[in-house]
């Protein structure tokens, strides 16, 4: 159910669509939510997981071991099914403070609309290496373990032959594996802490499996090569990191990458004035999800970056659900207002809704136009329907004239008991 | 024979228990530092037949992508994952491609299948789940 064009506001709006947005709006339409709709730059729903081919996913949530795409698979299905409204293919740029909320894309060109409520949900984006200053030359061949798994798994080409990884996190190893089956040599995986930073069974199968020599203590200090990687040097640090002269050692090889950390992508929380926790790198919440900024909420690898999936999905059900919850409250607002309804010889009246707590501060004026002309004196009265709240009397009514009369403050309490106000015009 | 200590990692799930494997060849005797009974059953298979769950892509013509991403129904074993990749390098799909679609059906003989983990639709084709077209 993709777009071309957009309501101009919704209950609940979401900004991307991986499990993290695509739990929220799953909760968001099944806690109460009208309309939802989720907001995703690239041309497909799914977020990473649509290059992430290896299994590992939904061990928590189903209870069986799916890869990535069958994972994401399932949530879309169910989004759909619900009823949730996409707009693929475009860049939300901006969001306000009052959750207005401007968008580029190729669809609906540009777009500007409003959410009762928002949840974030654009993930994380990864380190590259200008953020973990690497010397040397910049030939061509480095790449971010990311990018080679979008190449390798969506795009269909590979990105070298020869290769060495820098990070022993879940993609570095993830992507040693998939790199070897797909024909190429992964010289090396190099880890600067002295211990694993993805997980053990990653480790297993993915580098003890194929033989992949793993170096924990080791960085690379230079890489060379003029217009493509040559090779890397890699070198032995000690507890502080600190290069250990002496244990250097060249790595031919012709692509580095780089799976060197997670950031969480906050370029929009921060336009939107969400207070950001320079712990997490993603924006301070409640319990409900909720940020510094109310009626906008995030969840997932916007927040911080998590290690299971599954709990991405439970924390996008909870701020999907929280966020329905607020659009709702916020609707319900909105019905506090009273509609003016015209009544015998009403043509119409302004304003149509009158919001019964504007009473509580000073009376309120009300026009109106008649139907038909009457030549002698006339009551003008309010109704609840049945019961008269005011009335005034008039010497003569004209379509062609405004007629006035104002709801006093003393009607306050009857007009909070009515769901709405009858105005009438009759011969006295 | 004599019994012999093996450390094994479980990699059933994300947990990943190092696992102690007392055994007599191939004879589990005893297994220690497992968290959940998978742990047992895991040591087990690995000392007789390793396997593990094999995810690739296959090529695809007219698709959204080029390719689409495969999984093996059940793991295989670890000696045939060469093998499994090297046939389905062979192997061209046309687009639509349906999620669960069968790639390959019992290959060599083990009773797995090899499946699509996902829809692939056609260029230009107009669907739910990538909204292009
Ligand atoms: C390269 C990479 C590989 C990963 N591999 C694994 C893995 O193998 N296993 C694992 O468990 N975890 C992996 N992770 C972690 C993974 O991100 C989480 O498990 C999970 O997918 C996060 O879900 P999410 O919904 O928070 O974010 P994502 O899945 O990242 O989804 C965010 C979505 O928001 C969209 N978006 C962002 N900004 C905008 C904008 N301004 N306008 C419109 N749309 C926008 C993006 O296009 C994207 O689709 C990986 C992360 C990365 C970056
Ligand atoms: S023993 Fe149980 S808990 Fe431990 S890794 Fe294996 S399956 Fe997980």
């Amino acid at each position: 159910m993709s777009l071309d064009r957009v309501k101009p506001i919704y209950d609940v709006v979401v900004i991307g669509s991986g499990p993290g947005g695509l739990g929220a709006a799953i909760a968001a339409k099944k806690n109460g939510a009208d309309d939802v709709l989720i907001i995703e730059r690239d041309n497909e729903l799914g977020g990473i997981l649509v290059q992430c081919i290896h299994n590992g996913f939904g061990v928590e949530i189903f209870k069986e071991d799916l890869p990535g795409p069958l994972y994401a698979h399932r949530f879309i299905q169910e989004a759909n099914s619900l009823g949730v409204e996409v707009l693929s293919d475009t860049m939300v740029l901006d969001i306000t403070p009052l959750r207005k909320i401007t968008a580029v894309g190729k669809r609906a060109g540009f777009v500007e609309l409003e959410a009762r409520a928002i949840v974030l949900a654009m993930g994380c984006r990864e380190r590259t290496r200008a953020q973990i200053r690497i010397p040397g030359t910049r030939p061509a061949g480095i790449y971010t373990a990311g990018t080679a798994q979008r190449f390798v798994n969506v795009e269909g080409y590979m990105p070298g032959n020869r290769f060495v990884i820098l990070g022993s996190g879940d993609i570095g190893m993830i992507m040693a594996r998939r790199l070897t089956l797909e024909g190429a040599k992964v010289e090396r995986v190099l880890e600067i802490m002295p211990f694993l930073t993805g997980l053990t069974r990653n480790y297993v199968q993915c580098l003890l499996d194929y033989n992949i020599p793993l170096e924990l203590r080791h960085t690379v200090s230079r890489i060379l090569g003029n217009y493509r990687v040559e090779a890397v040097e890699a070198v032995e640090v000690d507890e502080n990191w600190n290069p250990i002269p002496g244990t250097e050692e060249i790595i031919p090889c012709d692509t580095l990458l780089l799976s060197v950390g997670l950031i969480p992508e906050n370029e929009l929380s921060r336009k939107a004035g969400v207070i950001l926790d320079p712990n997490t790198g993603g924006p301070v919440v409640d319990e409900s999800m909720q940020t510094s900024v109310s009626g906008i909420f995030a969840a997932g690898n916007v927040v911080h970056v998590y290690d299971l999936v599954d709990w991405v999905t439970e924390a996008g059900f909870i701020a999907g659900k929280s966020a329905a919850k607020y659009a709702v409250e916020m609707k319900k607002g909105i019905s506090r207002q009273v509609k003016l309804v015209a009544g015998a010889n009403v043509r119409y009246i302004v304003p149509q809704y009158l919001d019964s707590e504007s009473l509580a501060e000073s009376d309120q004026r009300i026009q109106l136009r008649v139907v038909r002309p009457i030549e002698e004196k006339v009551w003008v009265e309010v109704t609840d329907g049945e019961h008269l709240i005011t009335r005034k009397l008039e010497r003569y009514v004209r379509p062609g004239e405004i007629v006035t009369i104002k709801i006093p403050k003393k009607a306050y309490d009857e007009v909070q008991k009515a769901d709405k106000l009858v105005v009438r015009v009759t011969r006295s | 024979m004599s019994e012999m200590e093996t450390k094994i990692i479980c990699i059933t799930c994300p947990v990943g228990c190092s696992l102690v494997v007392t055994h007599e060849d191939q004879k589990v005797i005893k297994v220690e530092g497992n968290q959940c009974r998978k742990g047992i059953e895991y040591a087990q298979n690995e000392l007789r037949d390793p396997r593990r769950m094999v995810t690739t892509t296959v090529k695809v013509k007219g698709g959204l992508h080029p390719l689409v991403p495969v999984y093996t129904s059940a793991p295989i074993p670890k000696p045939l994952i060469f093998e499994l990749i090297k046939k389905l390098r062979g192997v061209e799909l046309e687009a639509p491609v349906k999620v669960g679609q069968a790639i390959l059906k019992d290959f060599l003989g083990t009773g797995v299948d090899v499946l699509a983990a996902r829809d692939l639709p056609q260029v230009g084709q107009k669907t739910s789940e990538t909204g292009s077209g």
